[in-house]
């Protein structure tokens, strides 16, 4: 790939910084919200925050267009709302409500948008992963020049169907975008406790699909590679997989006491954290002023607090409902 | 039940599946058919032996061996407009899949609240009777017919071998197609040539009075071999052949029971926690002042498949069994 011209390192203006860091706001403030919804039962189930991940799906998914496709595990709120699903929707999910995403019926872990083009909210470790192959392969056989991102964690890389997965990726060429998001642990388990390379890119790269690892708390540098990734897809190039080196700053889910890590090893990543990241190269810039961060941060908030006030005031599903959705309504058969 | 005017034409089963196959393919763009060795070995049975030929690398499409990744990417074809048929050999191998089927093709469409459907098919063998011991001899069909959200099919017919397919590919759900490796020689009166046909409703193949031998797949046609020679000893025997699984169709069949009171289920799997349990209990539930004695199951011996052929039979339904099970219940003092 060498002999392509690599898409230029986009020299960054004022609207562009601000909208990375509106982006990555709107996540940070929804996932804290969601923290205290949960301590107050007002969400149940599993939760798992992406506070500290940020970078990885706003980098991500504003480089893909609108048609494209995304493939979530159960880390995903942050997905779901950079591919356009509304905060409203997300946060009405998460309550169960029946103006949900998914009707009430996904809860934090199955958030879904056809509209979107947002495929789930996969929480079976590893099995999001063939079904990207095949909304690629999909694509590819239907003549359709669209991307299917498809968002993994370091943890499913040990799994069969990551391995399937790329050989069938790399076999059929097909369009597909993986996003390794190596945050350096599965549940409890670190790394180099689960993995025998632990240089995740090298197991895609195995298969012969071009691979890179990217600082994934650097949105900048998530975006640019992201980019590069796509032009080459689109160039019909085949496969790409991209290794986020990132970190969760919260547990694994909301019953983690975190028994397994050091908190000064999570301080020291706190310094990296991706928003005061591109805060401080946009202010060493002179392209965020104080005022102006309050004002995205504000922003962020109050789009968040509305959020709430919809799913707070949403609708319970009626139980009589409880059956629909196992098979297809046919209104040609009525039975 | 068959239009005299029809022209018939005797065909075998791997016949009648390649027809349908084939049609389905010119029929609708969409279609396609992957798994290991459909191309250029020609199926495992033979099934689509000649149509990567016709129809290309591309539509007949060779896998390697990765149960769970092509039928995961068969699972993204169909979210991403395609229609795919996925033939997973056999049933004993499908279990390397099952995470793919229970819980993202059969759950997608109830935890989206309604928004991605998955249309696809999957195909695989199953049972026993080639002795192949135990880890190829399953009959698991029933594991498939316990999830809310597939359809199971089990053509036993030649029509239905024909039929089923593009009635199948039609559905705008996951549906799972079973289809019993000893059928694939088997010859048959092919009635509905090119028609497609229903995929849920049971059908009473040979109409009685005295007792209903209730089964689906292979065993269809143990069961009717039973009933001539229930007949020889004067008893009169309902055959239903279920067709499919899920959804089961209960009405059919428990409408038999209330009209002979009497039942013996004919099932290829195992007994406990089988399929067979499940039709039993219906009756209990729903035929219970019908039932004229108590309800009989011949079913598959609970041992893993052995080897060697007498011991291979004699873990299998036989029509010996099935015979004196509806003996008993009919006239148990002859
Ligand atoms: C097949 C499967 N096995 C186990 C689990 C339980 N589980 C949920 S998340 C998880 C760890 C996954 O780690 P990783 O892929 O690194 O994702 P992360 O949570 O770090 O984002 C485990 C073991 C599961 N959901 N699915
Ligand atoms: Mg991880």
């Amino acid at each position: 790939m060498s002999d392509k011209p690599a898409v230029r390192m986009e020299k960054i203006d004022r609207e562009r910084g601000h909208h990375l860091l509106h982006q990555m706001l709107r996540i940070r403030r929804m996932e804290e919200r969601c923290a205290d919804l949960y301590a107050q039962t007002k969400i149940r189930g599993f939760l798992h925050l992406y506070i500290g991940e940020e970078a990885v799906a706003v980098g991500v998914i504003d480089a893909l267009d609108d048609d494209d496709a995304v493939l979530g595990t159960y880390r995903e709120h942050g997905h779901a709302l950079m591919k356009g699903l509304s905060a409203k929707e997300i946060m009405a999910e998460m309550y169960g409500k029946v103006e949900g995403c998914s009707r009430g019926r996904g809860g934090s872990m199955h958030l879904f948008s056809k509209e979107r083009r947002f495929f789930g909210g996969h929480a079976i470790v590893g099995a999001g992963i063939p079904p990207t192959v095949g909304l690629a392969l999909a694509d590819k056989m239907q003549g359709r020049d669209r991307v299917t991102a498809g968002f993994m964690g370091d943890g499913s890389v040990a799994e069969g169907e990551f391995h399937e997965s790329m050989n069938l990726a790399a076999l059929w060429k097909v369009p597909a975008l993986f996003c390794c998001e190596n945050n350096f642990y599965a549940m409890g388990t670190a790394l180099d406790r689960h993995q025998s390379q632990p240089d995740l890119h090298l197991k895609a790269a195995s298969y012969g699909i071009p691979s890179m690892q990217v600082d994934g708390m650097d949105v900048l540098a998530v975006n640019h590679a992201t980019r590069r990734a796509v032009e080459a897809i689109r160039n019909g190039e085949g496969p790409y997989f991209i290794e986020f080196l990132t970190y969760r700053f919260r547990a694994h889910s909301m019953f983690d006491p975190e028994l397994y890590r050091d908190k000064s090893e999570v301080e020291k990543w706190k310094e990296r954290d991706p928003i005061k990241n591109l805060s401080t190269y946009l202010r060493k810039r002179d392209l965020l002023t104080d005022d102006e961060y309050d004002e995205l941060d504000k922003r962020a908030r109050d789009e968040i607090e509305e959020a709430v006030k919809f799913a707070e005031e949403g609708n319970w599903e009626p139980v009589e409902e409880l059956e629909r959705f196992v098979y297809s309504e046919r209104p040609d058969q009525e039975s | 039940m068959t239009p005299p005017e029809q022209s018939s034409k005797t065909v075998t089963y791997r016949e009648a599946l390649r027809e349908a196959h084939k049609e389905a393919l010119q029929r609708d763009d969409r279609v396609f058919l992957m798994g290991e060795d459909v191309g250029y070995y020609g199926g495992t049975f033979a099934v689509s032996k000649g149509l990567i030929e016709e129809f290309g690398e591309e539509r007949i499409r060779d896998t390697p061996l990765s149960e769970s990744g092509f039928v995961g990417a068969g699972i993204g074809t169909a979210l991403g407009g395609m229609r795919p048929i996925i033939e997973v050999m056999t049933v004993n191998f499908s279990m390397l899949a099952m995470d793919q089927v229970l819980n993202t093709a059969a759950t997608l469409l109830h935890m989206s609240g309604g928004q991605f459907n998955v249309p696809i098919v999957i195909r695989m063998a199953t049972g026993a009777g080639r002795q192949l011991g135990a880890q190829h001899s399953l009959s698991l069909e029933n594991w498939y017919a316990h999830i809310p959200g597939l359809k199971v099919v089990t053509p036993a017919t030649v029509d239905d071998a024909r039929g089923m397919l593009w009635t199948a590919l039609e559905d705008p759900d996951p549906v799972v197609i079973v289809e019993h490796a000893g059928l694939y020689n088997r010859e048959g009166e092919l009635t509905v040539d090119g028609e497609s046909v229903d995929i849920d409703r049971a059908r009473v193949h040979r109409s009685g009075e005295d007792v209903s031998l209730i089964t689906y797949g292979i065993n269809l046609f143990k069961c009717l071999d039973a009933a001539d020679a229930l007949k020889e000893r004067g008893i009169d025997a309902e055959v239903v052949d279920l067709r499919a699984l899920r959804p089961l169709d209960r009405e059919t069949f428990v409408d038999s029971v209330r009209k002979t009171g009497r039942a013996v289920i004919v099932d290829d799997g195992w007994k406990t926690g089988g399929i067979g349990a499940e039709l039993g209990m219906t009756l209990v539930e729903e035929a219970f002042y019908s039932l004229d004695a108590p309800i009989a199951r011949v079913c598959r011996a609970e041992v893993p498949m052995p080897y060697a052929a007498h011991m291979e039979q004699a873990a299998l339904p036989q029509v010996e069994q099935i015979v004196d099970s509806a003996q008993m219940l009919v006239k148990p003092n002859v």
